[in-house]
């Protein structure tokens, strides 16, 4: 598995020692590992020569740079009106009842976190959501069972 | 359903032509002015919201002297409501890079970028293969212009334009004062050439059809065709490319589902148009170009459309200005007080009032135009923000 210190520098290669770098560094962490710790920004400031708290500001501005733990897979169900309007409540109550937490929870095995977002450009075909970054479309109740299910399996 | 107003119209998803990049290898063989003059001779402006004359555009960007300059495809679409430049960018990508090239013919710009928003990350192995063949073309006519993706990071404000190009220089995604703009000063101070997607596909279409056959599309105010993103209560959900200048009834009986209330036009930084008005509304015609179009029939609440185009806004303002960072949350925190009965009626006066202001006072587009939808709804269903 490639070390934090090894994207930086891959990334650094790219893009030069500049804050124009940053991004994609912070980007490649989360792809890593779904979530960017205190230590990361630490040594992606020392790297780029900024202080943690310009990391830190840059990477909270952004919903999908996460700083704080998330399970392996983060599903982002749409909230945007028309998904509301097509059933997005009751995927929402339905993925609550199959992974057993509430939303902003992340599941005790550490597979799944549930978040929300905004418009996820599907709106043709909701109620949408992402796990990571595969679209799911036009979602039931029970559609979210077999998707849910399909994800066990696979880390099974 | 037979309609004489509401025209479709089959250019921007034709098939390409036959040899990949053919429309910019013969534009290459015209002159440059001549090019840019075409462009602004169309009639085409921006698709992404604020609908500037793209050909003017390109030619202030021509003007500028810098040896440095950069050509960006916006394609944030955060815009509740607007998928069409996902579309585009899955089903005909060589259209928009075949713009974006063209753009960098005309103007000198060596450098392009596609900023992609995260929500769209899974396009990107697609995307890079398309352009393998696009950096092979442009190589093999002799254009010196490569393009490259940035993903974005999830925020709706970076796409406004400066914001964007705050994000790609690895800082938070909050808009810049304009002027300068980007065009004098963009991307690493550098001048910028930033449009929409489906501005890009279009420039390359109009060089392919010509100025005239495009303008000829339209009526006489508004001229061309349009990608519409229509969502909500409808049967034909999708993207639909429409000749522009139609009324809104026309386009309710195309569209609608025979029970239709409210259409939002232009996303929710748009106008919600209530019935009684769908007869003497043009769509673009004092509310936005974008194209997002959600519809809405006698079974929603506009309390929770409304409320949920608030709490959209309150989460994505970027905070940096007074007027849009408070204002967001009281406008959604005051329709709550009336709707709970805590706050009478006349409050929703104030209110509008407070959305007139941030229009005033804010610094970007997003602050600005929250009124655009505000004021409309509850101007025309006040009874269901009381009761
Ligand atoms: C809050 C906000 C969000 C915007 N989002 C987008 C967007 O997602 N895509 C886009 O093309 N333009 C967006 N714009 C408009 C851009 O600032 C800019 O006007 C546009 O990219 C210019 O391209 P055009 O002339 O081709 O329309 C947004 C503007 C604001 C104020
Ligand atoms: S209007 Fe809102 S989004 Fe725009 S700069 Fe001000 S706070 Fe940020």
């Amino acid at each position: 598995m490639l070390e934090i210190s090894e994207i930086i520098q891959e990334k650094v290669a790219e893009h030069g020692r500049e804050r124009k770098a940053l991004l994609p560094i912070l980007q490649s962490i989360v792809n890593l590992k779904n979530y960017i710790a205190d230590k990361d920004m630490v040594q992606i400031a020392e790297a780029l020569d900024i202080s943690a708290a310009d990391v830190y500001g840059t990477a909270s501005f952004y919903s999908f740079l996460e700083t704080e733990e998330k399970g392996k897979y983060v599903i982002r169900v749409c909230k945007s009106i028309t998904c509301e309007m097509k059933g997005k409540h009751c995927v929402l109550k339905a993925l609550e009842d199959t992974l057993k937490v509430k939303l902003g929870e992340t599941t005790h095995d550490g597979l799944f976190s549930l978040e929300q977002a905004n418009c996820l450009g599907l709106c043709d075909v909701g109620p949408a959501m992402l796990i990571n970054e595969q679209p799911y479309t036009k979602l039931t109740p029970d559609s979210v069972h077999e998707i849910i299910t399909e994800y066990r399996n696979k880390v099974k | 359903m037979a309609n004489n107003q509401l025209k479709r119209v089959d250019i921007i998803f034709s098939p390409y032509s036959v040899a990949p990049y053919e429309i910019l290898r013969l534009t290459m063989h015209k002159e440059k002015s001549d090019v840019i003059n075409e462009l602004i001779e169309s009639g085409l402006r921006g698709r992404g919201g604020a609908g500037f004359p793209t050909g003017l555009k390109w030619k202030y960007l021509a003007a500028e002297q810098d040896s440095e300059k950069y050509i960006i495809c916006n394609a944030d679409e955060g815009e509740p409501g607007t998928f069409k430049d996902r579309k585009l960018l899955v089903e005909v990508p060589r259209k928009v890079f075949s713009g974006m090239a063209i753009a960098a013919y005309v103007t000198g710009a060596k450098i392009g970028f596609l900023y992609l928003r995260r929500e769209y990350r899974n396009l990107i192995p697609q995307l890079n293969k398309e352009l393998d063949i696009f950096n092979e073309s442009a190589k093999k006519f002799g254009l010196d212009f490569k393009i490259s993706i940035f993903s974005g990071s999830g925020a709706y404000v970076c796409g406004e334009e400066t914001a964007l190009i705050e994000s790609m220089e690895g800082k938070r995604g909050e808009p810049r004062n304009k002027p300068p703009f980007p065009i004098q000063n963009g991307y690493l101070g550098k001048p910028t050439l930033v449009n929409n997607v489906e501005t890009f596909a279009s420039t390359s279409m109009i060089c392919r059809i010509g100025a005239d056959k495009y303008k000829a599309l339209g009526t006489d105010d508004q001229h061309g065709s349009k990608l519409f993103s229509i969502s909500g209560d409808s049967p034909k959900e999708g993207v639909h490319e429409l000749e522009l200048g139609m009324k809104i009834s026309d386009f309710v009986e195309e569209f609608g589902d025979g029970d239709t209330k409210a259409v939002q036009i232009g996303g929710v930084a748009g106008f919600c148009i209530p019935r009684k008005q769908f007869e003497t509304s043009i769509i673009g015609e004092g509310n936005t170009t974008g194209g997002a179009t959600m519809i809405f029939n006698s079974t929603r609440s506009m309390y929770n459309v409304l409320h949920n185009y608030l709490d959209f806004f309150a989460e994505e303002s970027c905070g940096q200005c007074t007027p849009c960072r408070v204002g967001t949350q009281q406008l959604l925190k005051g329709i709550e007080a009336v709707k709970s009965g805590k706050k009478p009626a006349s409050y929703l006066d104030d209110l509008i009032k407070l959305s007139k202001t941030m229009q005033i006072t804010s610094k970007c587009g997003l602050g600005q135009s929250v009124t655009n939808s505000f004021a409309s709804i509850i101007e025309n269903f006040r009874e269901e923000m009381i009761y």
